[in-house]
């Protein structure tokens, strides 16, 4: 069987950077081709070669048997390669519809758009992925986890015979998984070769035939998923072992209360939520996408009014109505989406991080201190071990997951008392999670009080204290970590209202 | 039971809102305001003569500002407009009076240095990567200069084309409707306005306009060729102030090479009174047509109350800053 696409001796360099060193790679007809590798191992780098984006600087591709050279995405659409990004990239302004055809509107004469048959085609598309949307609906209105799914439907449409997807699941719920594995399935048994990247190590077991792991840009080896180990998968990623076993929870209960709310609630988002976090304890805030969750953070954090309800910091009500009255008051958030709210990713790492608190590097003429942000930088570099090749590569160059790591150091740097992350983990790889569960850990060894939202239930449960679990805007319940399951926290996460009454009932 | 009408009141409401709406409706109503306001402040001001004195008064800045809109909406800005149009006027002027073609050759002309000159301005954005302020900037000083050099500093007036006044000042409307007799020039207006409007929300060109302004990065990812689109959208941006020149050359009968310089920043000011975001991506031709009728019917009003002129442009700018600061109460509230 000739392969689909074959890649050999792929180089590929960017200033300062040797992205990709001598990397091979292949992908037959009906299989799933797990890539797998740290943050900045290359992943990205060598499918957007695959799909024309970026030139190769050396090596051959081979598609069918034949030598190719995209030479953009349109030459690559050609070849039936097709890419999900990575990072979204969608129009917000235009409708589902209009996305997810870009590029090839059904037309009538003189340019003049077809409409109707344009949200006909894609309620296809739609209906096909099981997914229930509104071909005209604004993408802007929508969640990132649907926008996702408008990404995936517009790959597609293009009916690749490869389809490439960069971490397609990082913003999507398990349902969404499912139906997203599903498609997959379908897909493969109509002959398509799919690239699939992901740093969820339990979905390579679900769906990946085969993997292939690189590390700093180089190749390390192509394995059977089936009969490998993800130990073994790990430590060649890695290049060593990461421990994966949760340390002892510290017993917190006589710590002083650092943040508590009460009876918080904003229209149908929020409802009466009330929870604490004692100083030196991680909560677990768990719940599926759009449960309320980040809501609940917005709010604590001043980016968005309430309606009812109370804020205490060490046991004194604070009236928190914007992100620096909070900031003031010593409670921090990071966002989900870093791109929006987190980064300034046309600077460098260096100004990022020390954005967060310039007046640090300010001598009293108003002058920054540049010597002084460069030790600091080059300190959080080294202490997440931050992959870029200097304090002053531009954010946007860096990978996702490193990315998220600057996000980080910024707000480690605002030394606040109670931390709320917000997904703090998504697209970051194995090793760096465990360094950065290590780094939470040690925040609330010092003392913070740390909020992690998550929608991974093993990083719930590795992590958290306690685990607090939202459904429809209400907490419906606080765990203890010890004896906590996955069950226990989905049927929590599951508690709809309408549940929730008829329990009542049948109990009263 | 009774709250779900309530319910669908709401979000129908929302639906209308939605989409820069709320500041076409605002800008619309300002301009009623406007109307009712001036009306009552003073009898002159509601004759049919003074509204099509108004309506001629749009005109110009009226077309200027369509072609505005389309290159805005693509995120780029567009200042060479006013310059671009003089140097339309004279192109023509050359090829009716000094080479003494006949008028449908000067019509072509004129349309077609425009769009050429916008073609060249999407050339240097597009290809040459020069961001579209600059370039514009540019293409702003040459075209000011070339007019000046071509005509030789002289106006170029067209008394040997009989006919060409009845471009602007002739009423084809007047000749069918005696009572509405709305010249020429209003009329190319609301044609033009007709004609973008449907290209942007019909033809393929439209879309990438927007598709172009929400995220060009995107749409160059998804096989489009970005490039081309962009220099296709400037083209005809510049056709569309060719057509604004022939305007104004009807209706002054010369084209003045030293007039321009300004146009370009009031012709701004009317697509941004009528909603459309600068940063791209949103916005409608109806809201500019709305804008630049604001602007006259202020400055029609003011000069009927005899306010001085100087006065009349501190209004206008202010004006601009209260039109987008209520847009952008309207979408703090809505989120
Ligand atoms: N356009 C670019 N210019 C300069 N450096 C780049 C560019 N794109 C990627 N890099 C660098 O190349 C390396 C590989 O990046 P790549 O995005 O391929 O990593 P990845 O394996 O996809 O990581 P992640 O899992 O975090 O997405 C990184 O060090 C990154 O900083
Ligand atoms: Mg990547």
């Amino acid at each position: 069987m000739t392969n689909l696409v074959e890649m050999r001796g792929i180089e590929k360099r960017f200033p300062g950077v040797h992205a990709l060193k001598n990397v091979q790679f292949d992908l037959r007809p009906g299989e799933v081709h797990a890539l797998m590798g740290e943050n900045g191992a290359g992943k990205s780098t060598l499918m957007k070669i695959m799909s024309g984006i970026y030139a190769r600087d050396g090596g051959d591709m081979f598609v069918d048997g034949k030598p190719a050279a995209p030479d953009g995405p349109r030459a690559a659409q050609n070849l039936g390669i097709g890419i999900i990004h990575q990072e979204l990239s969608l129009m917000n302004d235009l409708t589902a519809a209009q996305n997810v055809l870009i590029g090839r509107e059904p037309r009538r004469r003189f340019g003049r758009l077809d409409e109707p048959a344009l949200n006909a085609k894609t309620a296809e598309i739609f209906t096909s992925l099981n997914l229930a949307m509104d071909p005209r609906t604004m993408v802007s209105t929508q969640t990132i986890a649907r926008q996702q799914l408008i990404e995936i439907a517009k790959a597609l449409s293009y009916e690749p015979r490869v389809l490439i997807m960069d971490e397609p699941t990082a913003a999507l719920n398990d349902a969404e998984i499912r139906e997203l594995f599903r498609v997959i399935e379908k897909l493969k048994s109509e002959g398509v070769g799919i690239v699939y990247i992901s740093h969820r190590m339990d979905e390579i077991k679900r769906i990946a035939d085969r993997v292939t792991i690189l590390r700093d840009g180089a190749y390390i080896d192509t394995l059977q998923a089936a009969d490998t180990p993800l130990s073994k998968i790990i430590q060649l990623m890695v290049g060593r072992e990461v421990t994966q076993t949760a340390p002892d929870i510290p017993d917190t209960s006589d710590n002083a209360v650092a943040l508590e709310v009460r009876g918080l609630s904003r229209g149908k988002d929020v409802r009466d939520v009330s929870f604490n976090v004692r100083k030196g304890e991680i909560l677990g805030l768990s719940g599926l996408m759009g449960a309320g969750r980040t809501e609940v953070a917005r709010i604590i954090f001043g980016a968005d009014p309430h309606d009812t309800g109370e804020i205490l910091v060490s046991g004194q009500p604070v009236d928190i109505r914007s992100p620096q009255m909070a900031v003031q008051a010593g409670i921090g958030y990071l966002s989900e989406d870093r791109k929006h709210f987190g980064l300034a990713v046309d600077m460098t790492v260096r100004a990022n991080i020390a954005m967060a608190d310039l007046t640090q590097f300010t001598s009293r003429t108003g002058v920054l201190d540049e010597a002084a942000m460069k030790r600091t930088a080059d300190q959080y570099i080294n202490q997440l071990g931050i992959r870029t090749p200097s304090d002053t590569q531009e954010v946007r160059l860096l990978s996702g997951g490193n990315q998220q790591k600057v996000v980080i150091a910024k707000w480690l740097l605002r030394d606040c008392d109670v931390l709320i992350f917000d997904e703090p983990t998504r697209g970051i790889d194995v090793g760096a999670k465990s360094e950065i569960y290590a780094l939470l850990e040690e925040l609330a060894a010092q003392g913070r009080a740390i909020i992690v939202i998550s929608s991974e239930l093993p990083e719930i449960l590795r992590l958290s204290h306690r685990i607090a679990v939202m459904c429809e805007g209400r907490l419906t319940g606080i765990l203890p970590r010890e004896g906590a399951t996955q069950e226990e926290i989905m049927k929590l996460a599951t508690q709809t209202e309408n549940l929730a009454d008829k329990t009542k009932e049948t109990t009263q | 039971m009774t709250a779900i009408p309530n319910v669908n009141k709401q979000s129908a409401l929302g639906k209308l809102f939605a989409g820069g709406a709320f500041q076409k409706i605002l800008a619309f109503a300002s301009l009623i305001i406007l109307l009712i306001g001036f009306s009552l402040a003073s009898p002159n001001f509601m004759q049919t003569s003074n509204m099509i004195a108004i309506l001629q008064a749009t005109s110009v800045n009226g077309v200027l500002a369509i072609a505005a809109t389309l290159v805005i909406i693509t995120g780029g800005i567009d200042l060479s407009v006013g310059t671009l149009m003089t140097f339309t006027a004279v192109m023509t002027g050359v090829v009716l009076t000094n080479l003494g073609m006949p008028l449908p050759i000067g019509v072509v002309t004129g349309i077609a240095t425009g769009a050429f000159c916008g073609f060249i301005s999407g050339t240097l954005v597009a290809k040459m990567k020069i961001p579209p302020f600059i370039a514009t900037l540019g293409m702003m000083l040459i075209l000011k200069g070339l007019s000046l050099v071509i005509s030789g500093t002289r106006p170029i007036y067209f008394n040997d084309t009989p006919g060409f006044d009845l471009i602007s000042r002739g009423s084809l409307i007047g000749e069918v409707f005696p009572a509405v007799p709305i010249p020429n020039g209003v009329l190319i207006l609301f044609l033009v306005a007709a004609a973008a409007s449907y290209i942007l929300s019909r033809t393929v060109l439209g879309r990438y306009c927007f598709a172009l302004g929400s995220n060009e990065e995107a749409v160059r990812l998804s096989g489009v060729n970005t490039d081309n689109w962009k220099i296709a959208i400037y083209t005809l941006a510049g056709a569309i102030v060719g057509v604004a020149g022939l305007i104004i050359a009807s209706r002054l009968n010369s084209a003045q090479p030293a007039l321009g310089l300004g146009y370009e920043l009031e012709a701004i000011a009317a697509v941004v009174i009528g909603g459309t975001s600068l940063s791209g991506g949103r916005g409608t031709i109806l809201g500019t047509l709305i804008g630049a009728l604001i602007m006259a019917v202020l400055l029609n009003g003011l000069r009927i109350l005899s306010v001085a002129q100087e006065w009349q442009t501190v209004v206008t700018g202010a004006i601009i800053i209260l039109a987008v600061y209520a847009d952008n109460v309207r979408r703090r509230k809505g989120n």
